[in-house]
């Protein structure tokens, strides 16, 4: 893999620190008027998800992380591992229960996720933005309460809960946003 | 070329520019109040900086095969003037670093530097502390030397024979320095970084500090102090966190100024970086000689920007570099 200089670093590139591929979140220059430059950099590790602040001095050279980003459509789930599948070539990857993480409780059959391999294997699934998932269970809400302020918990078929408004019943299907985990709207079968 | 609509826009407000240009008038008006001579000497040089830290931008005349440097400072250029008998001069106007950008830095970027014939260090920093209590109504300048803003901060002696080992020590307890600065064996860079990543965002914001005495390895164009060889006559200015000025007694012996652009040079062959001519023109003026004087070079953006309680750069200029 190629070597990056501080003078490349921007948001988004994905290099190796202590062993663990990681994306750049932000990079900042700080020089001293008649001194060496250095660039503090705030990391993400894409691996266990943690954000750390690094420094280096400017024109050293730092290893680049093998990573890609595929937008794969989900498949099924053998009990152990998470299928997906390139729609346009028909290959598939399977992504073990780290890989997936939270998303597991977002994957819709069919939807496409952003897979992000290491090596060439998989080590994130970020689901879609927003997913419609039928609700499993929830109490019943009452008669002509239509705002509802503080709405209640609606489990979905994946297992996930979400808060609802008090009208939204079992057998709907709701739209989800999966950043926040939010309630939106809900779909018209 | 289809432009996104916001680019033909200034990056600063209207309100700014108006600010940038009363604070023009009131520097202009300081020096005119103390017949400080205003000068504008070129941006365009035959010969750059050797400093090992600073880049040139060059350029060409067609048909011209040696390169222009666009200048990084009036330094070179106003002490010809004082050897040519110029006395107390001041210069405000653009200078170009090549390799500078952040929210503190642009490439163009807009420098007041002067020099007083007779003055001391210590009443050029006296100098200072007036035009920043004249120009943004700052408070008082406080005053601490390098040494002891180490000792205050990282409880280290940046004089001490074992100063590198007792830097990588004290940086490399901090998991975001570790990497670098445990291995670092060069005794400026890890200063550089102790005060840029450690100390220099840890100081007094709420009045201007001079920090003075700096090691001599980073005397850049200062005398030695006579008193102490260890350091040199040189100070930073820096105001709400941010390093506004820097300052010399400066140095007039024409040999000594000839040791330093090579060893300007030993140190950008260590760095990889590519050699650069001292600028003869400047040893041929202090040979003549150049007449006893304090200076100091403070980026007028960031007085700005202070003033203005501004955290961008680009939110003080008429277009920063992005939409030049």
């Amino acid at each position: 893999m190629a070597n990056y200089s501080t003078n490349e670093f921007k948001a988004g590139l994905k290099i190796m620190q202590d062993g663990e591929p990681c994306a750049i979140v932000e990079n900042e220059m700080v020089k001293p008027g008649k001194g060496q430059a250095f660039n503090r950099v705030k990391i993400r590790k894409l691996i266990s998800g943690k954000v750390v602040e690094k420094t280096f001095k400017s024109g050293d050279s730092v290893e680049g992380a093998d990573v890609i980003d595929l937008d794969l459509a989900y498949l099924y789930n053998d009990g152990e591992f998470w299928h997906f599948m390139n729609n346009d070539t028909f290959e598939q990857l399977a992504a073990d229960e780290k890989a997936v993480g939270d998303a597991t409780k977002w994957l819709v059959e069919q939807d496409v996720c952003t897979l992000t391999l290491w090596n060439g294997n998989p080590i994130a699934v970020t689901p879609p933005n927003f997913v419609e998932l039928e609700i499993t269970e929830t109490d019943p809400g009452l008669k002509g309460d239509t705002a509802g302020t503080g709405g209640k918990p609606a489990t979905l078929s994946t297992g996930a809960v979400v808060r609802v408004p008090l009208f939204v019943q079992i057998g709907e299907v709701i739209k989800v946003d999966t950043r926040s985990g939010e309630y939106v709207s809900r779909v018209q079968k | 070329m289809m432009q996104r609509s916001s680019e033909w826009q200034p990056s600063a407000t209207l309100d700014v520019l108006t600010a940038r240009a009363a604070l023009f008038a009131s520097i202009r008006s300081f020096f005119a109040d103390r017949k400080v001579l205003e000068v504008d000497t070129p941006l365009l040089g035959h010969f750059g900086v050797t400093d090992p830290h600073l880049s040139n931008l060059r350029t060409h005349l067609q048909g011209q095969s040696q390169s222009l440097a666009l200048q990084t400072s009036p330094e070179y250029a106003m002490k010809r003037l004082l050897a040519a008998g110029s006395g107390c001069i001041y210069q405000l106007g653009k200078v170009f670093r090549n390799d500078e950008l952040s929210r503190r830095h642009n490439p163009e970027f807009t420098m007041l530097e002067w020099y007083r014939v007779g003055f001391t260090a210590e009443q050029l920093i006296d100098e200072v502390d007036a035009l920043l209590q004249a120009t943004v109504q700052a408070p008082p300048l406080q005053q601490i030397t390098y040494q002891q803003l180490f000792i205050d901060v990282l409880n280290v002696d940046p004089l001490a024979e074992n100063a590198i080992c007792a830097l990588q020590q004290a940086l490399g307890d901090s998991p975001e320095l570790a990497d670098w600065a445990r291995q670092e064996d060069d005794l400026d860079t890890l200063l550089d970084g102790a005060m840029a990543l450690v100390i220099e965002p840890q100081l007094e914001r709420s009045v201007p500090i001079a920090v003075t005495h700096y090691p001599a390895s980073q005397a850049a164009l200062a005398q030695l102090c006579p008193a102490d060889s260890r350091v040199a006559l040189r100070f930073e200015v820096f105001y709400q966190g941010m390093e506004l000025a820097n300052g010399y007694q400066e140095l007039t012996d024409a040999s000594e100024q000839a040791l330093r652009f090579n060893q300007d040079n030993q140190r950008r062959q260590q760095l990889g970086k590519p050699e650069q001519q001292g600028d003869p023109r400047l040893l041929a003026a202090l040979q003549h000689g150049l007449p006893d004087c304090a200076g100091v070079a403070l980026g007028v953006d960031r007085l700005l920007m202070v003033h203005l309680k501004r955290e961008q750069i680009a939110e003080v200029l008429p277009f920063a570099i992005d939409r030049a």
